[in-house]
């Protein structure tokens, strides 16, 4: 049996002597947290036993790669089909950095296993010089690193055509993440392969099962488009892209295509199955909008949601916001089902699209009421309600859906999804 | 028939240039070209250029027809799309279908979800030929021959009622097809600003 005081001491020994000097003597086995320590093993074993006091044994050693606290477990919704989602819990999430692990995945026919050193980017078609890039060779290009949200446009269609009380933020806008992603700016590699004048669309064609392609307007390429390799500090997930991707800051997930593996300059779209049967919005007046790649402003309140119970006293409201146009100016925060609208303060600086958290302080009294957030951008545009987005668009646009989401907080202080804003 | 390319050098060099802007470090300035990537002869690209335009451009010789197109279908499709093309619970869609409620474009304003087909939404024949070619089936994409391509998409035209039953497809009728609703295909007007839209 080893006591808290002989592991210490021993401790302290191999250290500087110096460093023990002043240690107070430390207290009998009497006491609960010596006890404690007493029948803790001296090495930590594999399987490490959380303990009433952690600072009566040393704790684990070293290691390869970071796990999370075992009282922690975000989880994204994987549906078990190659076609499918899966969606970032942002219930769980503080901050505005999505950990790349829960990163929402959305695909078409799976995330393929690409051997990076044989993969490569060939652009062609409208250019001087028809030109195949590697990974290695992006890398030796200037780079950009940028925080961008990426968001499918299919994000809240549920919870817009089909709002039920016990949604989660996850259910309700699960499909969009924000990352720092690390790459070439499309309009050097343009350069690089000498793109024609003439040309004013790019098709953009993954290396998955789909072969998923997207003509993009040579106006976007030539503005912000990115080749990104890397996010949050390393090298892109399989699920977001590796080994590259392109990235279209503040247009819908579907066009950023992953796995990039070809880009064709030419002179109209090529009117691909994800531009025409998906990824177009139709409208009440009988038409349907197409190339609609810019997300609206949009906001959500993360904390307090369903399922939380929440008890009398102060809190914080807190969400994200974000738009596809530039910058959040401005987020608000209604405390009374939308009567009343005070700021909210906006934790980050926010940078053109990508997510900005805000937090406003509360005070819940007892009685019913519903929380709302609603974001403004810097065109102006402020997030409407789903009452105006159905008389702007009809109930059957599921499409780059931004309603404002009420939370609804019952008298026994447990919070309910409010869609019907 | 290859244009002449012009390049937009002047744009892009202003901002490559930012290898000059660092200072003190005395980061060297980069040429507006590093010379970077592999030369790719064209018969490496027409490997992976096999995307066909809504003008039909690129279509493939080759032909089929509609009741080979059944055949086909019956056998390397119908256990994901169902024996009618109706769809299947699961993320499996419906690729043939035209009932009454769902013509007229009634989508935007449905609160019913409503399966959009190819017959009642696709506007361009040449997306039918393209995806199935690239895409499907979806457990063994690529596999099937551009003959075979030809003549499932006369088949799905067919029977979702675009295209006579009896009709055979090859790139110049597969170009002449126009689809029922592609008119309502219209430009985003989204911008941002005060109004909803
Ligand atoms: C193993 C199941 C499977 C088989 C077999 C299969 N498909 Fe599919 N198909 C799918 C799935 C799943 C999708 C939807 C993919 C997505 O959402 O991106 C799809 C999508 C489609 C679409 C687009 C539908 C739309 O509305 O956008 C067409 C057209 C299509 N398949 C045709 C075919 C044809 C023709 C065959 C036979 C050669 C075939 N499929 C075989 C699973 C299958």
């Amino acid at each position: 049996m080893t006591s808290r005081r002989d592991m210490l001491t021993k401790t302290a020994g191999a250290l500087s002597g110096a460093m023990i000097v002043g240690v107070p003597p430390l207290r009998d086995a009497q006491n609960p947290r010596d006890r404690r320590a007493a029948q803790a093993p001296a090495a930590p074993p594999a399987e490490q036993p959380m303990l009433d006091d952690p600072t009566s044994a040393p704790g684990a050693p070293t290691s390869a790669v970071g796990v999370r606290s075992p009282q922690v477990a975000p989880v994204r919704t994987p549906t078990g089909l190659i076609q499918g989602s899966s969606l970032t819990p942002h219930q769980s999430l503080s901050g505005t950095i999505t950990p790349a692990d829960l990163h929402f995945e959305r695909h078409h026919a799976g995330v393929p296993a690409i051997d990076a050193a044989k993969h490569e980017l060939i652009i062609h078609g409208l250019v001087e010089r028809t030109l195949a890039f590697t990974l290695a060779d992006l890398q030796r290009f200037p780079r950009v690193t940028h925080t961008y949200f990426i968001e499918c446009s299919g994000n809240g269609g549920g919870a817009f055509r089909r709002p039920r009380p016990e949604m989660t933020p996850q259910q309700i806008a699960g499909l969009t993440s924000n990352s720092e992603w690390t790459g070439v700016p499309l309009r050097t590699l343009l350069n690089e392969v000498g793109a024609s004048r003439e040309a004013t669309w790019v098709l953009a064609e993954g290396s998955d099962a789909a072969e998923l392609t997207r003509s993009i307007p040579m106006s976007k390429i030539m503005d912000d488009a990115l080749i990104a390799w890397g996010q949050n500090g390393e090298p892109l997930r399989p699920a977001q892209g590796y080994p590259m991707r392109l990235l279209l800051p503040g247009w819908e997930g579907n066009a950023c295509v992953k796995w990039l593996r070809r880009l064709e300059l030419g002179t109209r779209p090529w009117m691909t199955r994800e531009e025409t049967s998906k990824y177009t919005d139709p409208l009440k007046d009988g038409t349907a909008r197409q190339f609609s790649f810019e997300v609206d402003a949009k906001s959500i309140i993360t904390s307090p949601v369903y399922p939380d119970k929440i008890t009398r006293g102060w809190r914080p409201i807190s969400g994200i916001a974000w738009s596809g146009r530039g910058r959040i100016t401005r987020v608000e925060v209604s405390t009374d089902g939308g009567a009343t609208w005070r700021n909210a303060n906006l934790l980050t600086t926010p940078t053109p699209k990508a997510h900005v958290r805000f937090e406003r302080m509360w005070e819940w009294t007892g009685g019913e009421t519903i929380l709302m957030s609603r974001a403004t951008d810097e065109t102006g545009y402020v997030q409407p309600t789903r009452t105006a987005l159905i008389e702007a668009r009809g109930i059957g646009t599921s499409y780059h859906s931004n309603p404002i989401y009420g939370w609804k907080v019952a008298s026994d202080g447990g919070v309910a999804f409010h869609g019907e804003t | 028939m290859r244009m002449r390319p012009a390049l937009i050098a002047a744009a892009v060099m202003a901002l490559c240039a930012c290898g000059d802007a660092s200072g003190a470090g005395g980061a060297d300035a980069s040429p507006s070209r590093l010379g970077l990537g592999r030369e790719v002869a064209p018969h490496e690209v027409a490997k992976f250029d096999r995307d066909v335009g809504p003008d039909g451009a690129e279509l493939p010789p080759g032909q089929g027809t509609v009741a080979e197109g059944a055949t086909i279908y019956a056998a390397k499709c119908a256990s994901c799309h169902g024996a009618k093309g109706e769809g299947m619970t699961g993320g499996f869609p419906a690729v043939i279908g035209r009932p009454a409620n769902a013509e007229g474009f009634p989508f935007g304003g449905s609160s019913e979800p409503l399966d959009r087909t190819i017959g009642n939404y696709w506007p361009y024949a040449t997306t039918v030929f393209d995806y199935v070619r690239r895409a499907m089936p979806q457990l063994t994409p690529g596999t099937l021959s551009d003959a075979e391509v030809y003549s499932l998409t006369a088949y799905l035209l067919a029977a979702n009622q675009v295209i006579p039953m009896d009709a055979t497809l090859d790139a110049a009728s597969l170009r002449a097809v126009k689809m029922p609703y592609q008119d309502r295909f219209v430009p985003d007007n989204r911008k941002g600003g005060r109004e909803v839209k």
